[in-house]
């Protein structure tokens, strides 16, 4: 039925891009940590690169059919782990989020559900057959992805379950949403997160604060809007050329807060100025315009099902990520893909492209 | 590769999306880029320089660099005060997060009260938000340490380099020297100070307060980077510190130390001056007080102590008490009648007193026939009521005026008073009431209104002694202050200065060999020093007003001021002294203090001028033994006092 899939077929060219990207990640992480007791990062990064790379091809060897047949099971046990962090999860800075599985290994199901559920979605749509989508259908996708959300959104984990909404938008997008109906559902949004926030039921109040300070990050400078006031003398400070490699005042100074997580692009917009940053947007460019250009040349519904759900949370995470670096988001704690330093991001996002290339080898049907 | 029949099934029907879908995604995706590349625009290309000023105020840090202050010296060059490193704890308000949380740690690692913290930061509630707060100085090496080892949880404390001043021990010397202090919000308000910072060092009084612009020196500043937890990573330019300018006191350390000792245990003050120059040469008041406890955060219990002594350790007695001058004004009556030729001829019959105006006025003693050459060696009141009667109120007060009584003799020194010479024209405008005739009697003997400060005394005798020769009294050498500064001290220290005033030659040798005659034959003759021409006039001043001269001393408080004018020589002297001995009874007494003064001063001259004619005969005078280098016979026993003379 197919042809037998070979490595001559994998995406080489997208690779590349991400290989580039990893060291100029790996890099500004070396650069971030320079000065303090995170030091010596950059070569755990590397590891994380390492295994990433390494799941990659493993999970491009599984014809992704197979990954869409036993979705029904990961979903069931994502639903259980997500429940298990909740029980016996470990409280980091006041959020369960992650789960011990000893040795010094930390376990973030958060991250892996995003997978779950991309997969889950690219199934529940392509089973509809491209239909035009009921009411019902619209409800059901809403529950798909919306339970794990809630569950994550309690951990409590703003930033990992608001990645999970692009996965449903574009499997509504391309599931074949009418627009009569999205703008219902807009409406009803609107009304719905409006009504939570009055209500403060849903969001902690440091969330809130949070998510309203990078409006006027000068009105609190000392407290809420210290951060993103930071960030934002970080990456204006840097100019067209940046202050050069490790010479970053805010970053080295400490000034900059978790400059190699969240706020590494503001280390690197610092270090290497506006010339660096347009380098690094553009290598974002590249590398969602070959995983489009991927979903289109898929073999299936499903397979541009699920490399559109991969392209829309790398997108949803590097709009959050960027525009709340430059101030245009409020801050919600997503890392950047493929820039921020965490082993969870990192496995999410070579598993993904592990899906990706798994769905490009097997792209000539028959 | 088995698939499930379900998988199957769908795969058959092998849709593909409309494309238009996916290139929309990629509009959507171009559009999140644009857009953050546009934030990104705005930030690093169109506000940069504003980021990188913010940048710039992140990380640098101007530490004040603080000037070290001028060190005094004495007229020889030995050393009076220094300086000595010292470290201060400083607050950063900027760099507090939740003061109210950390005030216990602050407070038990500093040994401060949390309630004295509070009050230092009400303090400065106006000063602007990112200049330091000075919360302790000269702080242990444990506080040091403390600060050190709390840099993460406490990153609002600063410590600062600094010098601080190192006072001469047991007050010596203080009431002239001063002392410095944090500048008071009082002082921040005054014209003089309109450059200065809240914290700033300033002298409070003496010479540390007249010559403070010209000791402070210009601080400096140094730029260090930080981190954000205020902890210094690097530095970058500074700009050094111009000391404080070194200022050479005419205090002779040998001459203050003799005073210093003679007043021991007494209370009062002595001066010391050439009147030649009006440099002084030496300046005592008692009780004194420990600048050294004011140059650091004084204690609340010395302060009391201070506050609470009734003799006022602060007051610098020479330049700010006013008293009545008892008899030593005599020699001003002495001056006034023979420039009025009233005296020359004057013989007053003393029988211990005499009437005047129907009130009888006693004297100590019954002279008899008294002139006024034997007036002031007896110190005989029934020739001065006399002499006070013939000359009138306003003819007394012209001649003490014009020798500096009632107006500030302009020394530079902070707070001279003026003391009060009584007249028909004092009395109408302070009392609006007429003169009456019958009180210029008391006024003869420095009694009544009269008031004096021991510095006007000096100044004032010492110049009719020097033929009429008036000078300025100062503590620095006027070729040390450059010009601009010097004139604008003497606008802010306004007085008699430099003024010479009318004495005829006979008048003038007529008094200054009475005064001598005192001090061999006359009431100061306990106090007579072999081959030392030694003049004077002592003075007994009543402190509770008696209806007449003097009868009892009195007792305790009551007890009777002892004064004394002493110089050397008699004529054109080289040192004129004015002894105030509170409640210290007769005026002889007081004569001693002069005398061992003014001996040390003598000695030191003679020896000098011994040194001199040694140090200025040939060397071939004293032959060296042969084979001997000759440099042994000029290096012996001229060694250090040659140099001054041939410079």
């Amino acid at each position: 039925m197919f042809r037998l899939s070979s490595y001559r077929d994998f995406d080489w060219v997208l690779l590349g891009f991400v290989g580039l990207l990893s060291v100029i990640s790996v890099l500004e992480i070396k650069s971030a940590t320079l000065h303090t007791k995170f030091h010596g990062f950059e070569t755990k990064q590397i590891e994380f690169l390492a295994a990433g790379l390494v799941l990659m091809f493993l999970i491009s060897m599984i014809d992704y059919h197979r990954l869409i047949d036993i979705v029904p099971w990961a979903y069931g046990i994502s639903i259980l782990s997500l429940l298990a962090v909740k029980l016996v999860g470990q409280k980091v800075l006041g959020a369960r989020r992650w789960i011990n599985l000893g040795g010094g290994v930390h376990f973030q199901p958060s991250e892996w559900v995003k997978l779950v559920l991309i997969v889950a979605v690219a199934r529940y749509f392509w089973n509809l057959g491209g239909r035009e989508l009921s009411w019902t259908d619209i409800g059901k996708a809403f529950a798909l992805v919306c339970i794990p959300m809630a569950m994550v959104l309690a951990q409590p984990d703003m930033g990992t379950s608001l990645t999970y909404f692009p996965v449903l938008l574009c499997g509504l997008f391309l599931g074949g949403i009418r627009f009569k109906q999205a703008a219902i559902l807009l409406l009803i949004f609107t009304v719905l997160i409006g009504g939570a926030w009055k209500s403060g039921k849903l969001l902690k109040p440091y969330q809130k604060a949070r998510l309203t300070s990078f409006i006027d990050p000068d009105a609190d400078p000392k407290g809420k809007g210290y951060q993103i006031r930071q960030s934002l003398i970080a990456v204006g400070s840097g100019g067209i050329w940046g202050k050069g490699a490790n010479k970053g005042t805010q970053t080295q100074g400490d000034f900059l807060p978790i400059p190699y997580t969240d706020f590494i692009f503001a280390a690197f917009c610092e270090e290497h100025g506006f010339v660096g940053a347009l380098g690094v947007l553009l290598l974002y460019f590249l590398i969602l315009m070959r995983l489009i250009q991927n979903a289109q040349t898929a073999a299936d519904l499903p397979g541009t099902f699920i490399i559109m759900g991969i392209v829309a949370v790398i997108t949803f995470q590097i709009a959050v990520n960027i525009g709340m670096v430059v101030g245009l988001m409020p801050v919600t704690g997503i890392p950047l893909p493929l820039m921020s330093y965490g082993g969870s991001s990192i496995l999410f996002t070579f598993l993904a492209l592990g899906i990706v290339m798994n769905i490009r080898m097997r792209r000539f049907v028959n | 590769m088995e698939l499930t029949p379900q998988t199957e099934l769908a795969l058959r029907k092998a849709e593909k999306l409309p494309t238009a879908k996916l290139h929309a995604a990629q509009y959507v995706i171009a559009l999140v880029l644009v857009i953050l590349a546009a934030g990104l625009w705005r930030l690093e290309v169109v506000s940069a320089d504003n980021f990188r000023a913010l940048a710039e105020a992140n990380r640098i840090r101007k530490v004040p660099v603080l000037a070290p202050r001028g060190r005094l010296f004495d007229r020889e060059g030995r050393l009076l005060v220094d300086n000595y490193p010292s470290v201060s704890c400083f607050l950063l308000r900027e760099q507090v997060k939740d003061l109210n949380s950390d005030l216990p740690l602050i407070s038990a690692g500093l040994h401060i009260t949390p309630e004295q913290i509070l009050a230092t930061l009400k303090r400065f509630q106006m000063a602007p938000k990112y200049q330091p707060i000075p919360l302790k100085q000269d702080i242990t090496p444990d506080e040091q340490a403390f600060i050190e080892a709390h840099r993460n949880e406490l990153p609002e404390l600063e410590t600062l380099d600094e010098q601080r001043r190192l006072y001469p021990r047991d007050g010596f010397a203080a009431h002239l020297i001063g002392y410095v202090g944090e500048i008071s919000e009082d002082d921040l308000n005054k014209s003089k100070y309109a450059f200065y910072q809240p914290g700033d060092v300033v002298g409070k009084s003496g010479v540390e307060a007249t010559y403070d612009s010209l000791l402070r020196g210009v601080d400096g500043s140094r730029d260090v980077i930080v981190n954000s937890h205020g902890k210094e990573i690097g530095r970058l330019g500074q700009t050094l510190a111009q000391p404080g300018k070194d200022l050479k006191l005419t205090i002779d350390l040998d001459v203050q130390m003799a005073a210093e000792r003679a007043m021991e245990g007494k209370t009062g003050a002595v001066i010391a001056l050439d009147p030649h120059t009006g440099e002084i040469l030496a300046l005592v008041s008692r009780p004194t007080f420990d600048p050294n406890q004011f140059a650091v955060r004084l204690s609340k219990t010395y302060w009391n102590e201070i506050v609470n002594n009734p003799d006022h350790p602060l007051l610098n007695k020479a330049t700010q008490a006013q008293l009545a001058p008892g008899s030593t004004f005599k020699i001003i009556m002495s001056y006034a009648g023979l420039q009025e030729n009233a005296a020359q001829d004057m013989h007053v019959m003393c029988s211990g007193g005499a009437s005047f105006y129907g009130h009888f006025f006693a004297c100590d003693k019954r002279h008899g026939m008294v002139d006024v050459e034997h007036a002031i060696p007896w110190s005989c009141d029934t020739f001065y009521y006399t002499l006070a009667n013939k000359l009138g109120i306003d003819t007394i007060a012209k001649y003490a005026t014009d020798l500096g009584f009632s107006q500030r003799t302009g020394v530079d020194l902070p707070d001279e008073v003026t003391g009060t010479m009584p007249s028909t024209a004092w009395k109408m405008k302070n009392f609006h009431e007429k003169w009456y005739a019958g009180e210029v009697i008391s006024v003869g003997i420095g009694q009544g209104a009269v008031a004096v400060t021991p510095i006007q005394l000096a100044r004032a005798i010492g110049g009719v002694a020097s033929g009429g020769a008036l000078k300025r009294p100062h503590l620095v050498f006027p070729d040390e202050v450059p010009p601009d500064e010097l004139e604008a001290i003497h606008e802010s220290f306004p007085g008699s200065g430099d003024k010479t005033v009318p004495l005829a030659t006979a008048n003038w040798q007529l008094i200054t060999d009475a005064m001598a005659a005192t001090t061999t034959s006359g009431t100061a003759a306990p106090a007579h020093m072999e081959g030392i021409d030694f003049a004077g006039k002592t003075g007994t001043a009543q402190v509770v007003s008696h209806s007449a001269g003097m009868t009892s001393l009195g007792v305790g408080k009551e007890r009777a001021n002892a004064w004394f004018v002493g110089m050397a020589p008699r004529r054109n002297p080289d040192i004129a002294v004015a002894v105030l001995w509170e409640h210290g009874g007769w005026g002889a007494g007081s004569a001693p203090v002069a005398a061992q003064i003014i001996n040390a001063f003598v000695t030191k001259q003679r020896k000098r001028e011994n040194n001199i004619r040694i140090a200025e005969k040939p060397p071939a005078s004293t032959p060296a033994p042969p084979g001997q280098p000759t440099a042994q016979a000029t290096s012996a026993p001229a060694a250090p006092k040659s140099t001054e003379v041939s410079n």
